[in-house]
C-alpha cells in the first residue's frame, strides 16, 4: 500500500509512461483508445444488445406457452407482425433466431470477452494500455457497427434473418426460401462479416498483450487464471472464426453469384433451380467448427471471472493452480475436434458420429477439474458472500447441471433421441447461457469499481437480483429437460397440432412465468448498474482486499494506469491467509498479500 | 516455481521489458493475423476437398483444363501455371533479400527488392487475370444434359478433343442473340452460344470420326468414351450448349470445379492483389526514408510476412488444384 501512496506524491514530477494530452469529449469518451474506456463502452454496447435479446425470448415465450392468443404487447411491440395481437409464426422464427444471434456473439461474446479481456488484461499483468490502442478502438467501433446493422435488420420489410442463429443453407441461402431470407439474412451476413473482422483485432490485440507487455516478475505462472482464460480464448477466437468468415463468404456466393456450395437439387414452387453439386452438411461442417469452441469463447471468460472472485471470496488460494491452466488449454484444444456432436443426424458418416463422441465426452476431463477445484476453494473458505461471489457459485451450480446433461447429448446414441427437442434447449442455456450471464454479473459486480473510479453497486439489491435471478434460472431451464424428453421440438412456433403435448401446456406456462419474473430481476440489476454509476458509494482502493495489480490503480482513470512506474510483482495472485512457520499471516492482521509485496525474509514461495 | 525451468528461461518469460517469442508485438500480431487467415484458407481447401471427393468419380482432369499458354495455340498442360508459380516464388526470394537488406540497413538494395517483389506479385496477378479469361472464353465447347452433366466431343482417329466448330453445322435462321436496343425488353438474356444443340447434334450425325465423352473417369484414369450408339443416345437428353466457364456452367465438367476455382484462386488473387498494393506503399515509405528515419526496416519485415504467407498458401492452391 505504502508504494502506490509513494507513487500518488511524486508521479506527477516524474510522470513515467503517461503523457498528458489534452483530452477532448470526442476522444475521450468516443474515439478513445483507452483500454478502460473501450471496456465501458463494450459493456454498455452488451448490455443494451442483452436487453434486447432477453425481451425477445419474454416474447416468444410468451407465444409458446399461450400459442396464438392475443396479447396487446405484441400489437405494440411487433406491429403488422401481430394482426389483432396474434403473434406470426414468421417473426417468431426470426425472434428466436436474433436472440440466439444476439445473445450468443453480441452479450456473451462481446460483452463478456469484450468488456473483461479490456478492462482487466493491461491492469492484472500491469501494462499501461494494450498493444495497439488504436486496433483495439478500431475493433470496438466495428463492433458497434454490427451491432448497428444487426439492430437494423428487425426493421426491414421483410423482417430480420429467420433461419436459426446458425442459418444453415438453404433457408439462408436462397432469397426466397422464407421472408427472413431476403434483405433480413443480407444484413445478418453483413453484421457477422464485420463481427468477425471486430473479434480478430480485438484477439490479436490480446494475445500479444499478455505475451510481450507483462510486467517485471509476472511471469506466465503468476498471471491470474483470469488473463489465462482470456489469453486462451482470444487463441480459439483467433482460430475458429476465420472458418465461419469462409462459410460466411461461401453462402455469400450462393445467395448472390449463383454458385452451388451448399446447395443441389432443389425446387421451389415446381420450378428447378440451377443449383447442384453442393451439400448443406458442407456448411454444417465449416459453421460447427466456429460453433463449438464459439461456446468455449463464451465460457472460459467466465470461468476465469470466476476463479478469480472465488478465491478473493473465499479467501483461500485457488485450488489447483496449474491444473486450471491445463483444463483451460485441454478444454480449448479439445474444443476445436468436437463440432461433429452436432450433427449427429445430419447424415454425416456414422463412424464418425462415434469419433466426435469419443472426443466430446473427454471434455468431461478438463471440465470435471474445473468443477472440482471450484467447489474445493470453497471447502472450508471464509467465504465473503458478495453478490459476485454469489454469481460465481450460481455459475458452479449451472455449469455442473448443465454439464451433466452434455454427457447425455455429446453421446450420438443417445443424442438421436433429444436431438432438436427442448432438451438441447435447456442443456445449452444452462451450461454456456446462464453460467456465462453469471460470469458476467460476478464481473461486473466485482469489477465495476474499477471501471467507474472506486463506485460500488448497491450489495442489496445485488442480493435481490441474484436470488430472483437463480430461482428463475433453474425455473425455466430445468422443467425444460422434461418437456425436450417427452419430445417436444425446439423452434416450432406452436404444439396445438400435436395432442401428445397438450399436458405439457402448463410446464410451458410454468417456465415462461419464470422467464418474466427472471427478466424483471434483470431490471433491477439495470437500475442498479445506472444508478452506482452516478450515485454509487466511493469504496476503498482495494474494497475486496484482493491481491491483484488492478487494485494498486488510483481510482481516477486516465491513460496510463499507474502514476509512477508500472509496479513489479514477486508473488502469484492467490497469497491469501496465507500463513508462516508460525501459524501467523505474513502480513500481521491481514489476510491477504498483494503480489507487489517482496517475498518476506522467512516466506517461503508456494509451490502452487 | 518449477525448478526444472533453467533460470534464462524463466528470466525470458518472468515478464518486464522481455519479449518472450523475440519479436515485437506488431510483428506478433502478423503472425496471429496469418494464423486465422490460414485457417479462413483452410477452410476454403476443406471445402473443396469435401466437394472433390463427393464426386470423385467425375471430377475434372486439371491437365485437360489449364492447356493454354499466351501467344501460343498447341496444348501445354500446366506450363504456363508453372511458370506463374516459379514468379511467384522468385518474388518471395527478393522479399527475402529486401529484409535482409533492410537489417544491415542497406536502404538502396531495400528498394530494389522491394522494387522487384512488387513487379513479381503484379506479374502473378496479371497472368492469373489471363487465365481466368481463358477459363470463362472456354475452349473447345461441350453440351449439357438435363441432368446438368457435360458432354464432350472426341476426334476417334486421333482421339483428340474435338471443338464444337469442327463439326458442328449451322443451320441458317437460328434466331441471334437478344440485345438491349432492339426492343422492350430491358433484360439481358445471358448468352446465346455459337452452335444450338440442334447445330451440334446434326454435325455430330454427319461426321462419324466423332464421339461423345461423359465426365465419368475409368479405371485407366481417363474420361470414359462412348461409342457411336451410346453417343447418339446420350445426345438425346442434352439441352443446352456450354461454351467456357462460368458459376452455374462449365463446360470442363462439374460446376463446383468452376465454383471453386473462381472462388479459391479469387480469394487467393485478393490476397496477392492487397499484397502487392501494401508493397508499394511501404516501397514508397522506403524511397521517401520513413524507415532510414525510424533506425529499423521492421515493417518491410512485416509485409514480408504477408508476402510469404501469400505464397505459401499459393503453393497449396496450386498443390491441390492444379496438381493431384
Amino acid at each position: 500500500m505504502s508504494a502506490t501512496a509513494h507513487a500518488q506524491v511524486d508521479g506527477h514530477e516524474e510522470d513515467h509512461g503517461h503523457h498528458h494530452h489534452k483530452e477532448t469529449f470526442v476522444t475521450k469518451y468516443i474515439f478513445s483508445t483507452d483500454h478502460k474506456m473501450i471496456s465501458k463502452q463494450y459493456l454498455i454496447t452488451g448490455l443494451i444488445m442483452g436487453t434486447i435479446g432477453i425481451a425477445m425470448s419474454i416474447l416468444f415465450r410468451m407465444q409458446i406457452a399461450w400459442p396464438g392468443e392475443s396479447f396487446p404487447i405484441f400489437e405494440a411491440v411487433l406491429g403488422k407482425w401481430a394482426p389483432g395481437g396474434v403473434m406470426d409464426a414468421d417473426i417468431y422464427l426470426a425472434l428466436v433466431t436474433i436472440h440466439g444471434t444476439i445473445m450468443v456473439f453480441f452479450v456473451l461474446t462481446a460483452g463478456l470477452s469484450g468488456t473483461f479481456s479490456n478492462l482487466l488484461i493491461p491492469l492484472q499483468i500491469g501494462a499501461r494500455d494494450m498493444a495497439s490502442g488504436f486496433l483495439n478502438m478500431v475493433s470496438y467501433w466495428l463492433f458497434f457497427l454490427s451491432s448497428v446493422i444487426m439492430v437494423c435488420s428487425l426493421f426491414v420489410e421483410a423482417g430480420p434473418a429467420a433461419a436459426g442463429w446458425t442459418i444453415y443453407p438453404p433457408l439462408s441461402a436462397l432469397p426466397m426460401a422464407q421472408p427472413g431470407s431476403g434483405m433480413g439474412m443480407t444484413l445478418w451476413l453483413v453484421s457477422m462479416a464485420i463481427f468477425i473482422a471486430s473479434s480478430l483485432l480485438g484477439s490479436l490485440n490480446y494475445i500479444v498483450t499478455v505475451i510481450n507487455l507483462r510486467t517485471k516478475g509476472m511471469s506466465m505462472t503468476r498471471l491470474p487464471l483470469t488473463i489465462w482464460a482470456f489469453f486462451v480464448t482470444a487463441i480459439i477466437g483467433v482460430i475458429s472464426f476465420p472458418v465461419l468468415l469462409s462459410a460466411a463468404l461461401l453462402l455469400i456466393m450462393d445467395r448472390s453469384f449463383g454458385t452451388s456450395f451448399f446447395l443441389s437439387d432443389i425446387f421451389i414452387q415446381g420450378e428447378v433451380l440451377h443449383y447442384q453439386g453442393g451439400s448443406p452438411v458442407l456448411y454444417e461442417h465449416l459453421f460447427w467448427f466456429l460453433g463449438h469452441p464459439e461456446v468455449y469463447i463464451v465460457l472460459l471468460p467466465a470461468l476465469g471471472i470466476t476463479s478469480e472472485v472465488m478465491s478473493t471470496n473465499a479467501r483461500k488460494p485457488i485450488f489447483g493452480y496449474r491444473a486450471m491452466i491445463a483444463s483451460i488449454i485441454a478444454i480449448a484444444f479439445l474444443s476445436t475436434i468436437v463440432w461433429g456432436h452436432h450433427m449427429f443426424i445430419s447424415g454425416m458418416n456414422p463412424f464418425l458420429g462415434s469419433v466426435f463422441t469419443f472426443t466430446t465426452l473427454l471434455i468431461a476431463i478438463p471440465s470435471a477439474v474445473k468443477a472440482f477445484n471450484y467447489i474445493t476453494t470453497l471447502w472450508k473458505g471464509n467465504l465473503q458472500l458478495n453478490p459476485g461471489m454469489l454469481f460465481s457459485i450460481g455459475l458452479v451450480s449451472t455449469f455442473i447441471t448443465g454439464g451433466l446433461t452434455g454427457i447425455v447429448l455429446g453421446d450420438s446414441t443417445l443424442d438421436i433421441n433429444v436431438h432438436d427437442t427442448y432438451f438441447v434447449v435447456a442443456h445449452f442455456h444452462l451450461v454456456m447461457g446462464i453460467s456465462a450471464l453469471y460470469g458476467l454479473f460476478a464481473g461486473v459486480y466485482h469489477w465495476f469499481p474499477k471501471m467507474f473510479e472506486g463506485k460500488m453497486m448497491n450489495k442489496n439489491l445485488g442480493y435481490v437480483h441474484f436470488w430472483i435471478t437463480a430461482v428463475c434460472a433453474y425455473g425455466v431451464f430445468f422443467p425444460m429437460h422434461f418437456v425436450g424428453m417427452a419430445g417436444v421440438p425446439r423452434r416450432y412456433y406452436q404444439n396445438t397440432a400435436f395432442p401428445m403435448f397438450d399436458e405439457l401446456t402448463d410446464v410451458q406456462v410454468l417456465m415462461t412465468v419464470f422467464a418474466i419474473i427472471a427478466a424483471g430481476a434483470q431490471l433491477i440489476f439495470l437500475y442498479n448498474f445506472v444508478n452506482s454509476i452516478f450515485n454509487g458509494k466511493k469504496g476503498s482502493l482495494n474494497p475486496w482486499s484482493s491481491n491483484t495489480l488492478e487494485w494498486t490503480t488510483p481510482h481516477e482513470h486516465f491513460h496510463g494506469n499507474w502514476h509512477g512506474p508500472i509496479p513489479e510483482v514477486h508473488r502469484w495472485a492467490y497469497d491469501y491467509s496465507k500463513v508462516d512457520a508460525n501459524g501467523e499471516y505474513i502480513i500481521p492482521g491481514q489476510d491477504f498479500v498483494p503480489q507487489t509485496v517482496p517475498l518476506q525474509p522467512d516466506e517461503e514461495e508456494m509451490h502452487h | 516455481m518449477n525448478s526444472t525451468i533453467t533460470s534464462t528461461e524463466e528470466n525470458v518469460w518472468g515478464g518486464g521489458d522481455n519479449q518472450p517469442l523475440g519479436a515485437s508485438y506488431g510483428k506478433m500480431m502478423m503472425w496471429f493475423f496469418l494464423v486465422s487467415d490460414a485457417l479462413t484458407f483452410s477452410g476454403f481447401l476443406a471445402a473443396y476437398g469435401f466437394s472433390r471427393f463427393k464426386f470423385i468419380e467425375t471430377w475434372p482432369i486439371a491437365d485437360e483444363v489449364f492447356t493454354h499458354v499466351p501467344f501460343t495455340h498447341g496444348s501445354y498442360p500446366m506450363i504456363y501455371v508453372a511458370l506463374m508459380t516459379f514468379i511467384l516464388i522468385m518474388s518471395s526470394v527478393t522479399m527475402v533479400l529486401a529484409v535482409d537488406a533492410g537489417h544491415k540497413m542497406q536502404k538502396n538494395k531495400v528498394i530494389w527488392y522491394m522494387f522487384l517483389t512488387v513487379i513479381g506479385g503484379a506479374i502473378f496477378v496479371g497472368s492469373q487475370a489471363w487465365e481466368w479469361n481463358t477459363f470463362i472464353k472456354g475452349d473447345k465447347g461441350a453440351l449439357e444434359t438435363k441432368g446438368g452433366r457435360i458432354l464432350q466431343f472426341v476426334k476417334a482417329d486421333s482421339g483428340e478433343r474435338a471443338a464444337l466448330k469442327d463439326f458442328a453445322i449451322t443451320i441458317p435462321g437460328e434466331r441471334v442473340e437478344h440485345e438491349n436496343k432492339n426492343g422492350v425488353w430491358f433484360y439481358d438474356e445471358g448468352y446465346v452460344p455459337s452452335y444450338s444443340v440442334k447445330e451440334v447434334v446434326k454435325g455430330f450425325k454427319a461426321n462419324s470420326n466423332i464421339l461423345v465423352r461423359t465426365e465419368t473417369i475409368n479405371e485407366e484414369g481417363h474420361k470414359t468414351l462412348l461409342s457411336r450408339g451410346e453417343s447418339l443416345k446420350k445426345l438425346e437428353n442434352a439441352t443446352q450448349v456450354v461454351e467456357g466457364a462460368n458459376l452455374i456452367h462449365n463446360e470442363y465438367g462439374s460446376r463446383l470445379f468452376g465454383d471453386f476455382f473462381f472462388f479459391i484462386t479469387g480469394f487467393h488473387g485478393f490476397h496477392v492483389l492487397s499484397g502487392v498494393i501494401i508493397n508499394l506503399i511501404i516501397f514508397f515509405n522506403v524511397v521517401i526514408g520513413t524507415y532510414e528515419r525510424r533506425g529499423h526496416y521492421e515493417m518491410v519485415e512485416k509485409v514480408g510476412l504477408y508476402w510469404h504467407f501469400v505464397d505459401l498458401v499459393w503453393v497449396f492452391v496450386f498443390t491441390f488444384f492444379y496438381l493431384v
